[in-house]
């Protein structure tokens, strides 16, 4: 075994322990788990197999193999961010309308509450209208 | 549709407040001396000091956001509560007090015709309100653009003193944008894209009674930057062709539960 295949094993399975523990903890949602458990599983078999690597390149026309692998592994990262800053944006929107909603309920409840004080104030004498 | 100038509509002032203890109270009095009869909504929008409790001393209703929403967050807000208690027209009126309320009869009437009426500075020449430099290149840019799109003369797009009626609440308080510019140019595109027709009343406004608008030329350049990115956004956008959401929101009664963004 070379130095690279034990570096890329390693890494590969670093990536694999910590998502595991993580899922098991709940710290992580397997919708996020499925785009890294990928990237792990890739990252094995370039590590076992460079001969895949080398053949992609081949293929592609890319020179050097590992700037394939750079180029990829890049691709990637922005388009995780990318969907992070989706995912954001999502839940900003979400976190507005809540707390829209909770100001408006509150509102809600403190006039159904100073009504109630008012109609409990009116028993007992002559009942008059409950408004202002 | 409910006839927005009969004489039993309800009209509801939405008055977004950020930390303007200086002025609500006053801003608020003067609304209720000059316009008898209509009902404030005060959205505090997580304020530090006591505006909530001078609003309500003032005897406006509050609304508290738990935290800055920016004034597009707490104008769906009191659309929103414009909607689900039958309110014929809302009225956005800063709590600063450049908003001259002695003009909102003026408003109100222009609703016979359109859906969104919007008090515009400018309208007329020797309007003491000047701006200039990058500032006032964004303005004509914007002005001139959503004129277009809503072919009408529009000098004052930037304005927060506006009146909508219920066409106008109803797509308000489903879209209305919390984003740069947004409760501004971009909810007048929304309008205008939903089918609501927008026109302005010529109004002068007051210097603010308290706080200071952006000044220096820096800033008047970011604001230029920041509002052709707005703009261009607002144009490109894909909004609901029609009031999806109008019927589900309209059938809810007062202590009506949540309505869909």
């Amino acid at each position: 075994m070379s130095a690279t295949t034990i570096l890329g094993l390693t890494g590969a399975v670093v990536i694999m322990v910590v998502l595991f523990e993580m899922l098991r903890r709940h710290r992580l949602r397997e919708k996020y788990a499925v785009i890294w458990f990928v990237i792990a599983v890739s990252a094995i078999v370039v590590a076992v197999v460079p001969g895949v690597l080398f053949g992609l390149a081949d293929l592609v026309g890319v020179k050097v193999p590992s700037n394939l692998l750079f180029f990829l592994a890049s691709l990637l990262l922005l388009g995780l961010t990318l969907q992070h800053s989706h995912e954001l944006g999502r839940l900003e929107e979400r976190c507005r309308t809540l707390a829209e909603e909770v100001g408006l309920l509150r509102l809600d409840f403190e006039q159904s509450q100073t009504e109630s004080q008012k109609a409990q104030q009116a028993d007992g004498e002559p009942v008059e209208d409950g408004s202002e | 549709m409910p006839h927005p100038s009969r004489l039993t509509a309800r009209v509801l002032v939405v008055m977004p407040a950020w930390n303007e203890r200086d002025s609500v109270a006053e801003t608020i009095a003067e609304i209720l001396e000059t316009n008898p009869g209509v009902d404030i909504l005060v959205v505090d929008d997580g304020s530090d000091d006591d505006t909530a409790a001078r609003a309500s001393a003032a005897g406006a209703l509050v609304c508290q956001l738990p935290f800055n929403l920016g004034v597009g967050g707490a104008m769906r807000a009191g659309y929103r509560y414009a909607l689900r208690n039958g309110y014929d027209v809302a009225v956005q009126i800063d709590a600063d007090g450049q908003h001259d309320p002695r003009y909102l009869p003026k408003l109100l009437a222009r609703l016979v015709d359109a859906d969104v009426v919007v008090g515009a500075r400018f309208a007329h020449k020797g309007d003491p309100y000047q701006v200039r430099g990058p500032r006032r290149w964004a303005m004509v840019l914007l002005a001139r653009t959503l004129s277009r799109l809503a072919k009408t003369r529009l000098t004052d797009v930037t304005s927060g003193f506006r009146a909508a009626n219920t066409r106008a609440i109803t797509v308000f308080a489903a879209h209305y944008p919390a984003e740069y510019l947004g409760d501004t140019v971009e909810s007048l595109v929304i309008a205008l894209r939903t089918g609501c027709t927008v026109t302005q009343e010529p109004v002068e406004m007051r210097v603010r009674a308290a706080g200071q608008a952006s000044q220096t030329p820096v800033r008047a350049a970011v604001y230029l930057g920041r509002a052709v990115v707005a703009l261009g956004l607002a144009l490109v956008r894909r909004w609901p062709a029609a009031l999806e959401h109008a019927p589900a929101d309209l059938g809810i009664g007062p202590a009506g539960k949540a309505g869909r963004a």
